[in-house]
């Protein structure tokens, strides 16, 4: 490391005050301390130790978490494909090719989101005279995850560096954002070019071949939405949607697994869960957050339940788990600490807001058949308010401290 | 009534190089300094000697022109060598040499039957014990104007490494109960006596009269004064109490009893860089030289004045703060590490468990931590951390962020009366953002103090 550390040293003036890089100084900074942890000692007064943590490797921790999801949806980006055509419907049938579909369609989505957000954050990071944030490490990472394998990369580029420069850096950076940039991304592309992220055609890649005939790519969401609608039973229209490639592909056990098309990463609850495990015991995420979160959902399925006004409404609450990216985003989306409540009593409501949106969308609005995205973003947008509350609660207690 | 309090909230840093009990004999200081930046607060200092004036113990060496009853007085005998000044005409250290045998100005006893509270006041001002009493808000010396409605004492330090005070003061008992009765005399309301419940009490506390004694359990900062407060009879806007360690209650019984102004104290030498960690007897202000010369493990290393979180970096010559009861040394850490961020650790400790921070399968390892700063400064990103570590119905991180914002009515809505920097020492040691918390705090606090 002795040579990397030399190199370090011997470009170092270039990028100092009078190099001829100065205004560099942030991009040539942002690779020096990701090689090499700063020098910097604490200062004359005050703590003289510091923990180890920090804000890179907290963000790693959630990115670490994620790769579950990541792996499970490479794979299963490609088992969808097999399906579909008709070839391969053993789960570990043709495992290389399936493996190597899905990594053909996925990688270049991750690549083109670190490469398009890593530019503008560079950009604005030297511009704007501040150290490049971390925080990116997660959103380029989160970006993929929540959109179909089939979305155009001009898209994908579009849609990170709209969420980068106008969900962040226009508010001053990671840690000043109000919305969660990755669900903005998504929100972008939803609102922009609805057909290429919504409907029946998109979850599923194709390729060059046809699909068995009957074959619907049609998300859980929507089959239970439309058993609503023809009065159907859902978990009747969902056992018996898609027979085609296979019985069960919406039974409860397989949507939990997730081998269901979807958006890259949204589909398993199992690796959703395992992400939970992760950034629960790593401390980064907010248990409260993700525990209120499902029990939001699921509370409100019940009061659907009780209503029961069409047959969508009478599903089983816990369905609502594990369809769609409802666990998914409650798990690392909902929990991003900045857009979040950031007081503990807020968290909690937060949570649970976020859990209850999600079903009341989901099941009484056509135009959204999936809900959470809206309900994080409506909830980043509340939070500041229920904080608000939080806060007035304890200077009231200390108010009336003083005057009793 | 005596109130038995626990805390759930908040760290114990492990680190090694505890004191042993025993009291070394090391060679004693040659020269001591009066540091006026110890004392918060203090405004326009007035300087009343010249160097080469020889002094005694107890002789009136500054005061604060906008505070002139409290004097500042020498803690030794012997010939001012330096008035040492920074920018600005800044004073900033008074040194004196040390005569072989002290020399001590005779105050004259103090009997608290025939005295009456403002001579009382008038006395211990005049004698330099004064600035041992510590008013809050704001933690400036107490003005001899006031007076507080109850005085708080910790009898017991939580921070890392912190000396043993039932250790440190042994064979005090009496001077620790004559200081208390006199407290007693200075406060419209009670004296708290706060002892450490988690432990069997030493007798200089529990033996102590005249007071009610608080028991106080749990990790740091159960032991700071700040959040005792906050537990017994929290300070709102108007209000003023009294702190004062228990050291300090110690020099106040001195010089009831015996007349005379002594400064001389039991500290802890601690660290993972010193190689004899021991209990020194000294007195305040005393150049640490001959503590620290001789007995490293290393050669880069950080001599601290007080405790890691809330000491003051010092020079290998450098003089022991007046609030200061111990010596802290670790490594200094201005090196670079090769992918410092990323690779797991089990040898550097972290409240948090992210990735590869493993410290915590080690809770009762000793850890040597050194001085690197551990990251950059950014904003305000993960929640709940701060909180987690202040056992006081406080909302640090929205303080700050008023502070930041100086945004008065906030900050006093938000109880920028009930801290000082110790208090939230711990929020600046776990921050994932590396802000420098206690500056900030001291930067409300002045915003708020002179408004």
């Amino acid at each position: 490391m002795k040579f990397l550390r030399d190199l370090m040293d011997k470009q170092r003036p270039l990028f100092e005050k009078g190099g001829k890089l100065e205004s560099l100084y942030y991009a040539f900074e942002a690779g020096e301390t990701f090689l090499f942890s700063p020098k910097h000692t604490t200062g004359i007064k005050g703590a003289q130790v510091k923990d180890a943590i920090d804000l890179k490797r907290m963000m790693i921790t959630v990115v670490v978490a994620m790769i579950p999801a990541l792996l499970f949806g490479i794979y299963n980006t490609g088992h969808q494909h097999f399906l579909a055509v008709g070839e391969a419907a053993g789960l570990w049938d043709n495992f290389g090719d399936k493996l190597l579909i899905g990594l053909q369609l996925v990688l270049p989505i991750i690549i083109v989101s670190y490469a398009a957000g890593g530019l503008v954050e560079a950009a604005f990071a030297v511009i704007r005279k501040h150290p490049i944030n971390e925080g990116f490490l997660v959103t380029g990472m989160l970006i993929p995850l929540v959109v179909p394998a089939t979305t155009p990369l001009w898209q994908v580029a579009l849609a990170t560096v709209f969420a980068v420069v106008i969900a962040k850096e226009v508010f001053g950076g990671t840690g000043m954002n109000i919305l969660n940039v990755a669900m903005t991304a998504r929100a972008f592309l939803y609102f922009a070019y609805p057909a290429q992220i919504s409907g029946d055609l998109v979850w599923t890649y194709l390729g060059e071949k046809t699909a068995v005939d009957g074959f619907s790519g049609a998300t859980a969401l929507a089959v239970a939405y439309n058993a609503g609608v023809d009065g159907v039973p859902v978990t009747e229209a969902l056992a018996s949607h898609n027979t085609a490639i296979g019985s069960d592909l919406f039974s409860f056990s397989n949507m939990f697994m997730g081998w269901i098309p979807g958006s890259i990463g949204e589909t398993s609850t199992l690796m959703a869960l395992i992400g939970a495990v992760i950034l629960i015991a790593t401390g980064v995420a907010s248990w409260k957050i993700i525990v209120s979160g499902f029990a939001g959902a699921y509370a409100m399925g019940l009061v659907m339940n009780l209503l029961a006004v069409n047959e969508y409404m009478a599903m089983p609450p816990q369905y609502h788990w594990v369809m769609g990216g409802l666990a998914f985003g409650i798990v690392f989306m909902a929990t991003d600490p900045v857009s979040a409540s950031q007081t503990e009593t807020g968290k909690w409501i937060y949570g649970l807001m976020i859990g209850m949106l999600t079903v009341i969308i989901r099941v009484t609005n056509p135009a959204y058949p999936e809900g959470i995205m809206l309900a994080v973003l409506f909830m980043n947008v509340f939070a500041p308010l229920i904080d608000y509350y939080v806060v007035k609660a304890n200077k009231t207690r200390r108010l009336q401290r003083a005057t009793v | 009534m005596s109130k038995i309090v626990k805390l759930k909230k908040g760290f114990d840093i492990n680190l090694a190089g505890k004191a042993k009990q025993e009291l070394a004999d090391f060679a004693p200081a040659q020269t001591f300094a009066i540091k006026p930046t110890d004392f918060i607060g203090l405004q326009r200092p007035k300087v009343l000697v010249q160097e080469g004036d020889t002094v005694k113990a107890g002789t009136p060496i500054l005061f604060d022109k906008a505070m002139d009853q409290v004097k500042y007085v020498a803690p030794v005998s012997g010939e001012i060598i330096e008035v040492k000044r920074g920018e600005k005409r800044k004073l900033l250290e008074i040194k004196i040499l040390a005569d072989k045998e002290i020399i001590r100005e005779n105050l004259g006893k103090i009997d608290l039957q025939s005295i009456d509270r403002p001579q009382l006041v008038n006395r211990l001002a005049e004698s330099g014990v004064w600035p041992n009493l510590i008013q809050r808000p704001f933690g400036v010396v107490a003005n001899p104007e006031d007076t507080p409605k109850a005085i708080f004492i910790s009898a017991f330090d939580t921070h890392p490494l912190a000396p043993d005070l039932g250790f440190a003061l042994q064979g005090e008992e009496q001077y620790f109960q004559a200081g208390l009765d006199a407290l007693a005399k200075l406060t419209s309301g009670k004296v708290h006596l706060n002892v450490d419940g988690s432990k069997s009490v030493p007798a200089i506390f529990s033996g102590a009269k005249g007071v009610q004694i608080n028991q106080f359990s749990g990790p740091h900062p159960a032991g700071n004064v700040g959040v005792q407060i906050h537990h017994l009879d929290p300070i709102n806007k108007g209000e003023i109490a009294w702190t004062i360690s228990p050291y300090g209650v110690v020099q106040i019984g001195k010089l009831m009893i015996e007349g005379i102004y002594d400064a001389s104290k039991v500290i802890a030498l601690t660290g993972s860089e010193l190689t004899k960690t021991a209990y020194v007897r000294t007195t305040a202000g005393a150049s640490v030289s001959t503590f620290v010369k001789g007995n490293l493990n290393s050669g880069h290393v950080r001599v601290i004045s007080g405790n890691v979180l809330t000491g003051e970096k010092i020079a290998m010559e450098g003089y022991l703060g007046f609030y200061h009861n111990q010596i802290t040394v670790i490594p200094e850490g201005d090196y670079y590490e090769f992918l410092g961020w990323a690779k797991p650790t089990t040898e550097k400790l972290s409240y948090h468990r992210a990735l590869g921070l493993l410290s915590f399968l080690k809770p009762n390892k000793e850890f040597v931590l050194d001085s690197n700063a551990r990251g950059e400064e950014r904003a305000f990103v993960q929640t709940g951390v701060f909180e987690s570590v202040t056992p006081m119905d406080i909302l640090p991180v929205y303080l700050l962020k008023a502070i930041m914002a100086e945004d008065f009515d906030e900050m006093e809505e938000l109880g920028i009366y009930e801290i000082v920097e110790e208090d939230l020492a711990l929020c600046e040691f776990v921050d994932v953002s590396k802000h420098p918390v206690q500056e900030l705090v001291r930067k409300g606090i002045e915003l708020i103090q002179y408004s």
